[in-house]
């Protein structure tokens, strides 16, 4: 969408010359066809050596074997399905392993998406109406400021379980004080997910409700009042009026979070290692590489996982380019 | 269709007192305009009277109920804000259906009523546009629409033309006035523009520290206003005032304002007699300020000299800044007059209109 419409082509070529002759621009001025070239340079070679060069490494080792010495189709086995050069590819798209990581990274989608995006409108919402707002924000905000893997850490004690010996879990201390069992946390399956997908809520909770509430400050109150005086309950006004005044910021909210969702790690591989069924995408790479020295398909998942970022990738700067075409 | 009542309102923002002790009653299908400065607490009052602030003591009563604890939904008022406040998201059609639609009010109901609003305010053709593609005028129009289709019993207005360039206003200003004539209905209008409210109110309320000044017919407030502040605040160019003192002499009483005196007329001197002997102010407006040559016939004038500081010329007439000793006031002459800047001239003061007020309570003496 363009905001600046084109100017209409001027035909007055009959009485002006098309273009100022050469001669008339002073020599230091004057742009040679690679000046233009020569401003891009310093960005071209950063691109290149940082994004363009990794990428098409990337593509190419996901084509080739363990060590990437020979092309993938060597690694089939015979007797077994085998899909030639794009071996690797079967893995990442078909073992049980990642299959697994695919269900999880929806489950993550899901639960963390939704519970980031409303707890962080609820909380925007509801500081907006208190004294303390900035205290309570600044709260909500500070497991922002912790680092993934020690957010990872503290909660390990908290879910921790120990066979034999003290309970110092935290969550067990509560289950035990209620008269339950402790329960190894970390080591059942979905319910792990959960707790760990809680973890990446407590931390990304402060990100969404700070975007949240600047969208909400931008609500002119006099809008609200109207709403008030038209008969509109709280209820409506937030669902009628605030909601729908603030979507665009919620969008983007929900895009960027699914984007930082599908490429958790730091969580997964802090608190399980991926093991008890909690395997996700990005930890299954590391894995993959750092492991099990498999460069081949680490390479391969790192291509799937880029290509499901994408889209978001492209909707969100989209939505962001809209946004300031309305500014 | 319903009466306001303000009844001992006062509303306190912490320490700061915004309505002190407020006590109007707003007739059925009135026309009240409340003006003041800014600061006075006349938004504050509509406020109030629309429940978006809580009044801290007193009463407000729409008809005959009391509906001082009564939600803003709940008070059958409708209100133009002065950013008009239109939902940016919703259509023209939308944004005029919305109370409606919350109401409950039947779809071919609220159809009908959009739709006969929009007419009556020519936007029918926008119903389709969303507010950021309309004009200040149109945005304005649909704030008045979004109102008129509720029905209510009292519509509110909080400066609703400051937003529009001076053409506009006058347009509108007439607009509502008619829309009033119409609708038959209360109607309780803010502004801080004393132009505003002399063409559109049947009554204004004049405010100031959060005190109601005086509250009477636009004609009344400008032929006797109560007070120093009320003869200053309606009337441009404002009403001039002189330190002066009642003295009396030769049987008759005389305004000596130092560098010049009036006589006061025998059919007004009665209720001056007590102030005899005390400190005054004089106030005259500038229209009562002649060019002897062009004075209308059959007025008690007093004549003074001046000397001209500025012109200025308006075409109908002249605006002339005149200084008497160290005083500066202002005269509305004939264009006639062949005043000239820095001239020393005789300008005839039409003593008839003159108003004395009191200067320790500034009240006017009457």
């Amino acid at each position: 969408m363009a905001l600046v419409q084109p100017p209409e082509p001027i035909h007055l070529s009959a009485r002006l010359p098309a273009r100022a002759e050469p001669e008339q621009v002073p020599a230091v001025m004057r742009q040679k066809p690679l000046t233009p070239w020569l401003y891009l340079l310093p960005a071209l070679i950063v691109m290149t050596v940082f994004i363009v060069y990794p990428g098409l490494s990337t593509a190419y080792l996901s084509l080739r074997d363990k060590s990437g010495g020979a092309w993938a189709g060597t690694r089939c086995v015979a007797g077994q399905p085998c899909w030639g050069l794009f071996e690797n590819y079967r893995y990442a798209l078909t073992s049980p392993i990642m299959r697994q990581s695919f269900i999880n990274n929806l489950t993550w989608i899901l639960v963390m998406v939704t519970g980031t995006v409303v707890l962080g409108l609820l909380i925007a919402t509801l500081a907006d109406r208190v004294r303390y707002e900035a205290l309570a924000k600044a709260i909500i905000f500070l497991p922002m400021a912790i680092s993934f893997v020690g957010a990872g850490v503290i909660w390990r004690f908290v879910y921790e379980y120990r066979a034999t010996g003290e309970q110092i879990g935290l969550l067990n201390a509560v289950v035990v004080a209620l008269g339950g069992q402790p329960v190894a946390w970390m080591t059942v399956p979905f319910v792990n997910t959960l707790a760990i997908i809680l973890v990446g809520i407590w931390i990304w909770t402060g990100f969404c409700m700070t975007v949240l509430a600047a969208a909400l400050k931008g609500v002119p109150g006099e809008i609200l009042e109207a709403a008030r005086v038209d008969g509109a309950t709280e209820w409506q006004l937030f669902a009628g009026i605030i909601v729908p005044m603030i979507l665009p910021t919620i969008t983007v909210v929900i895009t960027t979070m699914i984007i930082n969702v599908l490429k958790v790690f730091d969580l997964v591989y802090v608190m399980t290692g991926g093991n008890f069924g909690t395997e996700v995408i990005a930890n299954r790479m590391y894995t993959e590489q750092y492991t099990n020295f498999d460069t081949g398909r680490a390479a391969a998942i790192a291509v799937v996982l880029i290509i499901v970022i994408v889209p978001a990738m492209v909707f969100n700067i989209r939505r962001f380019r809209e946004q300031e075409a309305i500014r | 269709m319903a009466s306001v009542t303000y009844d001992h309102v006062t509303k306190k923002f912490g320490e700061t007192t915004a309505i002190n002790d407020l006590n109007i009653a707003i007739e059925d299908k009135e026309f009240l305009v409340l003006v003041g400065p800014s600061g006075c607490g006349k938004s504050t009052a509509l406020r109030c009277l629309a429940g978006l602030e809580e009044i801290t003591s007193g009463r407000i009563l729409i008809g005959s109920r009391d509906v001082s604890n009564v939600a803003p939904k709940d008070r059958d008022i409708a209100m133009v804000f002065q950013s008009y406040a239109l939902y940016p998201h919703m259509s023209v059609y939308d944004n005029m259906a919305f109370g409606l639609k919350l109401r409950k009010t039947p779809k071919s109901e609220i159809d009908r009523r959009v739709k006969q609003a929009a007419e009556t305010l020519g936007i029918g053709h926008l119903l389709g546009r969303k507010p950021k593609q309309l004009s200040g005028g149109q945005r304005q129009r649909v704030a008045v629409g979004r109102a008129i289709v509720r029905e209510p019993a009292v519509f509110l207005f909080d400066e609703p033309l400051s937003n529009l360039d001076a053409k506009l206003r006058v347009q509108t200003r007439a607009e509502i006035s008619k829309l009033h004539q119409r609708l038959q209905t209360t109607f309780i209008y803010v502004t801080h523009d004393q132009v505003e409210a002399m063409t559109m109110a049947s009554r204004i309320a004049v405010l100031k520290d959060g005190v109601l000044q005086q509250l009477d017919s636009p004609q009344n407030l400008y032929d006797l206003p109560t007070n120093v502040f009320v003869a200053g605040f309606i009337g441009s160019p404002a009403m001039n005032f002189f330190d002066a003192r009642l003295n009396r002499g030769n049987g008759k009483l005389v305004v000596d304002a130092g560098t010049f005196s009036v006589t006061v007329p025998e059919n007004k001197a009665g209720p001056y007699q007590p102030h005899a002997g005390q400190n005054v102010i004089l106030g005259i407006r500038p229209e009562d300020i002649h060019d002897p040559n062009y004075s209308p016939p059959g007025i008690h004038q007093a004549l003074v000299s001046a000397r001209v500081e500025m012109t200025e010329l308006m075409g109908n007439e002249v605006f002339l800044y005149l200084t008497t000793g160290d005083k500066n006031y202002t005269a509305r002459v004939d264009p006639r007059s062949q005043a000239r800047i820095g001239r020393d001239i005789q300008v005839a003061m039409n003593v008839d209109n003159m108003q004395l007020f009191d200067k320790g309570t500034e009240l006017a003496i009457r």
